[in-house]
């Protein structure tokens, strides 16, 4: 065929990174080479794979087979549209983040910038590698290199200890996951032996295998996602890496998993049983409500932050739920209904998590302090960063007019179909799971007004906070690229569906395009426009037109003149900055209605204290309830073989001894 | 019955009762230097067995087998535990933890079982020898046991050897010995072994001022 394929140029790309990622070695030391020249170049790359991605998106499916790997065999590639759904997400989103990092990483303590540069980079063309993969074996090379890479971006500050246990149980998890994987594309071999992507669409399975080889997928791409409960690295690596890498884990990587899933799911295993769905459902769920929970309690802002991907994840879960339910029931309208949730969530969730992870970079690098208990204030010294946040903020609390608003107003949309359901007991349970999932939208609202007013808004709680300065001018075009993203995805939600249709109808046969081609590209009516329908740019118009007025009003009415005054302070004479109200403080009601979904460790002041000190601890029941007991029997397990090493040279001997004796005995001819 | 055996195969039957007959002795001696004259003796009847189906068979490399055998096993090795003998003055072994008598018992258990282990693969070789299987198997079982039993490094490597020399019977008797090269290789190896378990030997003394192994249990991982 004359020309490049699209496919061709995202190998390309995929070798771009490579090389930009040795270009980083030449000269490991200079930060100045790597991070101005290299990561932007970087970025200029991310560009070019989301345009090809997009391009690609609708046309036919494109396959490579590449000359490395094994002998007999070889990397087989493939581009169809739910790959260039995720390409795009990849391209794009990670190019805001490497213009962010060209002005991010600095001199200094740490990983060298070179090693950052090529860790970075491989990290980026892993991620390409498992999205375009055609058989189990490219897709786990891929996964592990995407797996090692990211350990190592995490671990950038290993010189601290909790650092390393982070990026220790990251690894562990990591690698549980990895297990699940490689038994799931075992599983779906059915004995053939031939690992390809192509030859596990062939086979016929019986029900049995075929469900154990979706719950296997499931705790696999589960753990790479943070689906609960095996969630619990995603609070320890995030606060750990440098705010580039966690925008990037969570914006792009946990997407990765999702991509994995929805691969098994629907295009690998080609039946599907309803049962899948209800586990799928009812897993995101509780991922849901524990990462929305957990997220409005913390007071790190990272940590905060990575809750609140659980929860996202745990919605895009029961997203993908409610699509398998409506799709082994045959009701394919409704199942493209919840799968354009799940994709428009993908991309949402990218785009503005992403740009949240990299304004607490901003703050961090501004105030050198994670802890929202110290913060404050910080629109004043900050207010592109803090501007800029707040469009990320609205996404993430599902407001309109932007991004996290489309993805869950459809989600919701396809829970009200579910009455339709011929199942007597779904059709009764499937609603009330949708009034969680409103509660949990309602808690992320929650969480990331706290966030955002905790942070920005108010005074500053410590003097140093004055020192502030805003972001550079690399950082600030990485944050716009990101809220532009997030700005396009909620103003344009029919175009971006139109584009998406073709992975949807891949997947399910079936898509939103024909409805939404009746209608025009400013509306957004899913199934009918008598049933619900979304006008974003209305939306947009109304809420800047209010506040013009609005501003317009209380310019006119009042002259323009401020003053600043004490406030009447209660008859409390000290009052300043600290006394106002704090992280824990604002999330007191949460802690303590929900009480008995956290652990807590508290500590009040005695009555007459001088110095009163309270702290409350917030743990997770799941380190308790899961980890903690399989620490213990390993540890006793290993008790009890550690006796077999008794020291005796002679012990030693026997064992060979026995061994030979009884193989001799048992292996006869 | 017994004149369809051609004397060639007897004579190697007969070396290998020997052998066997030599390894019960070495689970039996406890002074070092009469254990290290069996081990010559031993390696002498190999040597002997190894020449007798090189003759008759008329493979060369069998000879070159023989010919390794008798420097080895027979001169080298012995010359070298000697020497270490005298230099560590190290005279008997001192009582193992099961006594002689049941050590003897436990090995005539365990020539039944190898025996009765090696009677289906000697059935499917066509080498004159092939009747010396079980034997070579017994003998490498009875090395394995004296290693077991025994505390004294030196007299480990002697059962050490010793097996080495079962191995060789068995590959003699089943296929007519080994490639040359993994023969070469082995001799090598044993060879190697015993200089640097010299070494060894006296790096333990300074370390413990005696050559028993039941010092270097405090070795362990705790």
């Amino acid at each position: 065929m004359p020309g490049l394929l699209s496919l061709d140029l995202l190998i390309s790309a995929a070798c771009a990174w490579l090389a930009i990622g040795l270009a980083g070695l030449v000269a490991p030391g200079n930060t100045r080479f790597i991070a101005r020249f290299l990561f932007p170049l970087g970025a200029v790359i991310g560009i070019a794979v989301g345009v090809v991605a997009l391009a690609s998106l609708g046309g036919e499916a494109q396959v490579a087979v590449l000359a490395i790997g094994l002998p007999d065999l070889p990397f087989h590639l493939r581009l169809d549209n739910l790959s260039a759904v995720f390409a795009l997400l990849l391209g794009f989103v990670s190019a805001g983040i490497s213009v962010y990092a060209a002005g991010y990483f600095r001199d200094g303590k740490g990983t060298a910038p070179g090693l950052l540069c090529i860790e970075y980079h491989v990290f980026l063309a892993s991620m390409l590698m498992v999205v375009l993969a055609d058989d189990a074996y490219a897709f786990m090379v891929a996964w592990e290199c995407m797996a090692l890479s990211s350990f190592f971006l995490v671990t950038t500050d290993h010189r601290h200890e909790e650092i390393r246990r982070a990026g220790f149980i990251y690894l562990l998890i990591a690698h549980i996951g990895a297990i699940a994987i490689l038994l799931c594309f075992g599983v779906m071999t059915g004995g053939s032996g031939d690992y390809s992507f192509a030859a596990m669409r062939q086979q016929e399975l019986a029900p049995f295998w075929t469900s154990a080889a979706f719950l296997l997928a499931l705790a696999g791409f589960g753990a790479k996602a943070g689906l609960v409960p095996l969630h619990v690295w995603l609070p320890e690596a995030h606060p750990a890496a440098p705010s580039p890498v966690s925008a990037m884990m969570s914006g792009v990587m946990l997407k990765t998993a999702i991509y994995g899933l929805l691969r098994v799911s629907f295009d690998l295993l080609h039946s599907t049983i309803w049962w899948w769905g209800v586990v799928a459902l009812a897993v995101g769920l509780l991922t849901a409500i524990f990462g929305v929970l957990y997220s409005t309690v913390q007071s790190d802002m990272k940590r905060l932050l990575a809750y609140s991907s659980i929860e996202n994840i745990g919605l895009i879960a029961v997203a993908i739920g409610l699509t398998l339910i409506f799709h082994a029931y045959g009701m394919d309208a409704l199942a493209a209904l919840a799968m354009t949730a799940v994709l428009y969530h993908c991309l949402a969730h990218a785009g503005f998590k992403s740009l949240l992870f990299l304004c607490t970079g901003s703050v961090l690098h501004a105030t050198h302090e994670r802890s929202l208990g110290k913060l404050g204030g910080l629109i004043h010294p900050m207010p592109w960063v803090a501007w800029l946040a707040l469009a990320g903020v609205i996404a993430g609390a599902g407001l309109p007019p932007l991004s996290g608003f489309v993805s869950e107003w459809l989600l919701l949309q396809g829970f009200l179909f579910s009455p339709g359901l011929p199942h007597p007991w779904l059709n009764m349970v499937v609603p009330v799971a949708a009034a969680l999932v409103v509660l949990v939208a309602a808690l992320a609202g929650f969480a990331m007004v706290k966030f955002y007013g905790i942070i920005f808004l108010g005074q500053m709680r410590e003097p140093a906070l004055k020192d502030a300065h805003d972001a550079g001018p690399w950082e600030k075009a990485g944050l716009v690229w990101l809220a532009l993203i997030t700005l396009f995805l909620g103003v344009m939600p029919s175009t971006v569906i139109l584009r998406l249709d073709a992975a949807t109808r891949q997947l399910l046969g079936a898509g939103l395009a024909d409805t939404l081609n009746q209608q025009g590209w400013w509306m957004l009516a899913p199934i009918s426009a008598e049933r619900a329908s979304y006008e974003p740019l209305i939306v947009l118009v109304t809420i800047a037109a209010t506040l013009l007025l609005a501003r317009w009003l209380v310019r006119s009415l009042f002259h323009g003149r401020v003053r600043r005054g004490s406030p009447w302070d209660c008859g409390y004479h000290f009052e300043g900055p600290r006394a106002q109200d704090t992280a824990e403080g604002f999330s007191q009601p949460i802690r303590r209605i929900f009480e008995p979904v956290f652990r807590m460790q508290r500590q009040f002041p005695a009555a007459r204290d001088a110095q009163p000190v309270y702290n409350v601890k917030v743990e997770d029941h799941f380190w308790y309830w899961c980890y903690l007991p399989i620490a213990r029997l390993a540890n006793w397990i290993s008790a009890l073989i550690v006796t077999l090493q008794g020291g005796r040279i002679a012990v030693y001997l026997m064992y060979s001894f026995i061994t030979l004796l009884l193989l001799l005995l048992v292996a006869r001819p | 019955m017994t004149s369809s055996i051609p004397l060639s195969a007897q004579l190697i039957n007969l070396f290998a009762a020997v052998i066997l007959l030599l390894g019960f002795a070495m689970l039996a001696q406890r002074r070092m230097l009469s254990l290290i004259n069996l081990f010559a003796l031993q390696g002498f009847c190999l040597f002997l067995a190894t020449l007798v189906a090189a003759v008759t068979t008329g493979q060369v490399h069998l000879f070159y087998s023989a010919g390794l055998t008798l420097a080895l096993k027979v001169l080298l090795l012995p010359w070298i535990l000697h020497r270490l003998v005298r230099q560590l003055k190290v005279k008997r072994e001192v009582e193992a933890l099961i006594n002689i008598p049941t050590t003897m018992l436990v090995g005539i258990v365990l020539v039944m079982v190898a025996f009765n282990v090696a009677l289906p693969i000697s059935e499917l070789s066509h080498t004159i020898t092939r009747g010396t299987l079980g034997i070579a198997l017994a003998v490498v079982m009875l090395a394995f046991l004296m290693m077991i039993t025994r505390q004294k490094a030196i007299s480990q490597v002697v059962g050490f050897l010793s097996m080495e020399n079962g191995l060789f019977l068995a590959a003699t008797s089943a296929t007519y010995g080994m490639p040359m090269v993994v023969e070469l290789g082995i001799a090598l190896d044993v060879l190697v072994g015993v200089i640097i378990l010299g070494v060894f030997f006296f790096q333990i003394r300074d370390q413990f001022d005696s050559l028993d192994i039941r010092h270097m249990e405090k070795l362990k991982d705790n």
